[in-house]
């Protein structure tokens, strides 16, 4: 992605951390830890007052304006809507749909999430075919807008304030929990790493980005509940496969394929984590 | 076509408060593609916003504004159901007009 863009958006916040831990070291001398805790939570408080100016005006409403227009759209060699598209509630049915996801579905015998349950629904509504409906699964950050994101962004904001409840009744389910699961705490690639390095402490960061603690309820809750969002360095609608697949790419995992069954299963592992917690998508991130 | 802005307008006391979100790619024209090329600049330029065919406000932008640019004002004066109209231009030339009903 856009790596340059961000290490520059971070540049500046930095140099602070530096210079203030500095300061605070020649006041206090010895107690040279405190001082650097200190600064990193002050740098993390200015995030997120960043966070709370941005998030008046999200961006984020124009994908979901976008996406419902796409949703009511006739397309494909069908010219059919998504509005027949079942989502879990039953056809059409979008209020609340996404905190119930991932779920079971019978009519394809699989768990999917939204994303897969989309690219589904365009191949048998629609009569896209699979190269089609993949085209643009992600935007590019400048020109090219992805159909995708913005079904995701239109979907996801009917659910705001709905509180995430998925269960694990259907053995598939509950299969897909427990690989998630896996997953999620397997470490491998070339830098040995998994999920769970990052998200399994509390506190840890990547530069200025503070990581949740997947590992506990409170740290599960507040991440799935904030995705899909905007990001304002990339200047594009995130969906959670993007941020799973951009998670992949950062581990140094090999490629992460679109509303795969590896996806779908760290999905809901996640996403059961986060239940009880209203969901409150799409947000705003840095 | 360019996308739809998103506005809201609300008045409180004899104050109108307007949000408008715009769906625009600000390019600055510092950047390169990555043949290496450089990408033109195309930003929104001016940007009006009247109220019962009045100038409530009237901007001159420049590339130093962020891509999606979001926009908060207030003025003097508005009543329940009047109408505000937003304008914006870019350097390209495109426009797009957008109208919003005081709630």
């Amino acid at each position: 992605m856009k790596s340059g863009r961000i290490a520059h958006d971070t540049a500046v916040p930095g140099v602070k951390i530096i210079l203030r831990a500095t300061l605070f070291t020649v006041v206090l001398g010895a107690a040279a830890i405190a001082p650097a805790l200190l600064a990193q939570t002050s740098a993390v408080d200015e995030i997120a007052k960043y966070r709370a100016a941005l998030q008046d005006g999200n961006p984020a409403e124009l994908w979901e304006a976008r996406g419902e227009g796409i949703w009511q759209q006739k397309r494909g060699p069908k010219q059919a809507t998504l509005e027949q598209c079942d989502i879990g509630l039953g056809p059409g049915v979008v209020k609340g749909a996404y905190a119930r996801l991932p779920r079971y579905f019978a009519d394809a015998d699989r768990v999917m999430d939204l994303e897969s349950r989309l690219l589904w629904c365009m191949a048998t509504i629609q009569g896209f075919s699979d190269a089609d409906s993949r085209k643009q699964l992600f935007g590019n950050g400048n020109d090219r807008k992805s159909d995708m994101e913005a079904l995701v962004a239109y979907v996801t904001s009917e659910s705001r304030g709905t509180p995430m409840n998925v269960g694990i009744a259907h053995p598939k389910e509950a299969e897909m929990y427990r690989v998630g699961e896996r997953i999620f705490y397997f470490r491998g690639g070339p830098h040995d790493f998994g999920c769970v390095t990052c998200h399994g402490d509390d506190a840890k960061r990547i530069r200025l980005q503070e990581l949740p603690n997947l590992t506990t309820k409170e740290g599960a809750q507040k991440a799935y509940t904030t995705w899909p969002a905007y990001r304002v360095s990339q200047g594009e609608l995130r969906s959670f496969q993007w941020r799973l697949y951009d998670c992949f790419r950062q581990q140094r995992f090999p490629e992460l394929i679109f509303g795969s069954d590896a996806s779908i299963a760290l999905t809901t592992f996640l996403a059961r984590n986060a239940n009880g917690a209203p969901f409150d998508a799409p947000a705003i991130k840095r | 076509m360019a996308d739809p802005m998103k506005i809201r307008a609300n008045v409180t006391g004899d104050t109108t408060e307007v949000k408008v979100l715009m769906s625009h790619e600000m390019e600055t024209g510092q950047r390169k593609d990555a043949q290496g090329k450089t990408i033109p600049a195309w930003f929104i330029q001016s940007v009006t916003a009247t109220w019962n065919g009045k100038t409530v406000l009237a901007a001159q932008w420049g590339p130093a504004v962020s891509k999606n640019p979001f926009l908060s004002f207030k003025f003097k004066g508005g009543a329940k159901g009047d109408k505000v109209l937003i304008t914006w231009v870019d350097n390209r030339g495109d426009k797009r007009t957008d109208e919003a009903t005081i709630a």
